[in-house]
């Protein structure tokens, strides 16, 4: 296997953006990312796209073509591959063009995400996200995407105490983060009182539980260590990759209040990159809903089981804690067009460990970790990244 | 029902109506819906997978109360979705209905009844199944024994 590293990043505003078109985000994403990475675009061996459901979203499927089209390189006839995994769509699109260069196959290789869920209205993007779940056996009998994540969090509230204001502390946390951030769809602060007297979407979630609908696009060019040197000063290296999957229904998991796939992929990628927890010093985490911010911290080891609501009361996960937790924001603030959102969490940990993020910026940023997340826990990808 | 239709349900009948999975010959444990082999044994399952109908009586094990639905279901908002541990081992995501919202509660105890689902607007086709109701509405005294007991 060869060490690949990340050369360049580019990312979109995230939020409802009327005047883009599909085309336009991940062009835009692209030709940001190509910029930054400095190379010039004919070396580029290879494409993969995450996207969740364009083809419900925008009636289009066939988008790796389309994205390689609308770059401008249907005429270099860039092989360009749609990696579909739900929410962690953008993740595995990563994790692909990783493998690829590990593998000796490519040298270089972009890898986009992206999603325009605002073209269709909020009922069918409520429910084009439920496909994420088991369509047979949960959606059919009425459960939402958020009524799953509330079936975890009363499980978690009941067997661990967590409490309601502990689950509002996740989104307090996370558009504090999402103020100071200009791609964020929301940069502005939130009270306990907002969260707490907002509508309630799945008891015990109300809508600032919830991550919102958002368009958005992001990429990053990925390269071979060895040639990585001839583009860029900063390459960041990908030192550990891990996937793992587990039922599509929330129902049939092992422990209600555990996603597996994260404790499983969080440990691949900890043996691959031959470091513990202990080593990371920040993270992007799916929070999708506020308690996936509480499991997301116990699955990855950083606190034990049951313990994340009490991890985010004593402010560990805030940007001055001991572990910063989404600085971006996360998909709380900053936006969650599902398929970008896994591409979208690298190109924020890669601005960190380069020193770029600016008033959010985490003091001696060495090692960070991103974690994506598809459905309710089907499918979940680590990524650790390190400056060097 | 979003996609797949009337086929895509009737195949389903046996589970959706009578709650009919299937039971590992090897190892004994149970499935809900049916697996064509038994996770656990997986080799050693093959032939001797047989189905079986469950009793319909659990346990809630988590709940939520659902306030904004999908169009299909959006004229029973506020309802009650749940995960329920069946005695017989499976668990399974269904409505909790015949419930005050204010009394449902982690580890009551339910029992399934046959009640519509949803439908493909006015016109369309009528899709039934199971929810769960708890074992304390039920009418005469012997039921709710019965519900109640593992």
């Amino acid at each position: 296997m060869r060490d690949v590293a990340v050369i360049g990043v580019g990312l979109t505003k995230f939020g409802e953006l009327w005047d883009k078109s599909f085309r336009h985000l991940i062009t835009e994403a692209g030709s940001k990312a190509i910029f930054d990475s400095g190379i010039g675009g004919l070396e580029i061996d290879a494409m993969y796209v995450g996207s969740m459901s364009s083809g419900r979203f925008i009636g289009q499927e066939h988008i790796g073509a389309l994205v390689a089209d609308a770059s401008g390189f249907s005429h270099l006839n860039i092989p360009s591959t749609r990696v579909e995994g739900a929410c962690a769509s953008g993740g595995l699109a990563v994790r692909e063009g990783y493998l690829s260069i590990a593998s000796g196959l490519n040298d270089i290789v972009v890898v986009g995400g992206i999603e325009k869920m605002n073209d269709v209205g909020g009922n069918a993007a409520t429910e084009t996200l439920a496909t994420a779940l088991d369509q047979e056996w949960e959606a059919f009998f009425g459960a939402t995407f958020p009524g799953v994540y509330a079936m975890i969090a009363n499980r978690h509230m009941y067997e661990y105490g967590t409490t309601r204001e502990n689950l509002a502390q996740v989104a307090i946390k996370n558009h504090a983060n999402g103020a100071l951030n200009p791609f964020a769809q929301y940069q502005r602060e939130i009270k306990m009182e907002h969260v707490l007297n907002a509508a309630t979407v799945a008891y015990p979630l109300g809508l600032f539980d919830c991550s919102p609908v958002t368009d958005g696009a992001a990429a990053l060019v990925l390269c071979s260590l060895e040639k990585a040197k001839k583009f860029t000063e900063k390459p960041v290296k990908i030192i550990a990759s891990g996937q793992a999957s587990d039922s599509l229904a929330l129902h049939e998991r092992r422990d209600i209040c555990t996603l597996d796939s994260t404790v499983i992929a969080a440990k691949k990628a900890y043996k691959q990159a031959n470091i513990t927890h202990k080593d990371i010093d920040l993270a992007e985490v799916h929070d999708c809903f506020t308690i996936a911010e509480i499991c997301a911290i116990e699955d990855l080891g950083f606190v034990k089981k049951g313990e994340g609501g009490k991890a985010v009361e004593e402010n560990i996960t805030t940007l001055n804690g001991s572990l910063p937790v989404n600085t971006s924001g996360g998909l709380k603030s900053k936006g969650h067009p599902v398929g970008a959102t896994g591409v979208a969490q690298i190109v924020d940990i890669v601005k960190q460990l380069r020193g770029e993020a600016d008033k959010r910026q985490v003091k001696d940023a060495e090692i960070g970790l991103a974690h994506n997340v598809g459905g309710s826990g089907a499918t979940c990808t680590v990524h650790i990244l390190e400056a060097i | 029902m979003g996609s797949g239709g009337v086929a895509r349900f009737w195949r389903e009948i046996p589970q959706r109506y009578n709650l009919i999975g299937n039971i590992c010959g090897s190892c004994n444990k149970t499935f809900f819906p049916p697996k064509e082999a038994c996770p656990y044994c997986r080799r050693k399952s093959m032939g001797k997978m047989q189905d079986i109908k469950f009793s319909g009586k659990g346990e809630i094990i988590t709940y939520t109360i659902i306030h904004s639905a999908s169009e299909n279901f959006q004229k029973q908002v506020p309802y009650i979705m749940a995960i329920i541990k069946l005695n017989e081992g499976p668990k399974i995501t269904a409505q909790i209905v015949d419930c005050d919202i204010e009394k449902i509660k982690i580890g009551m105890k339910v029992d399934s009844t046959f009640r519509k689902i949803q439908e493909d607007g006015y016109t369309g086709a009528i899709y039934y199944g199971y929810k769960f109701r708890p074992c304390n509405v039920l009418v005469t005294n012997n039921e709710k024994e019965k519900c109640e007991t593992k």
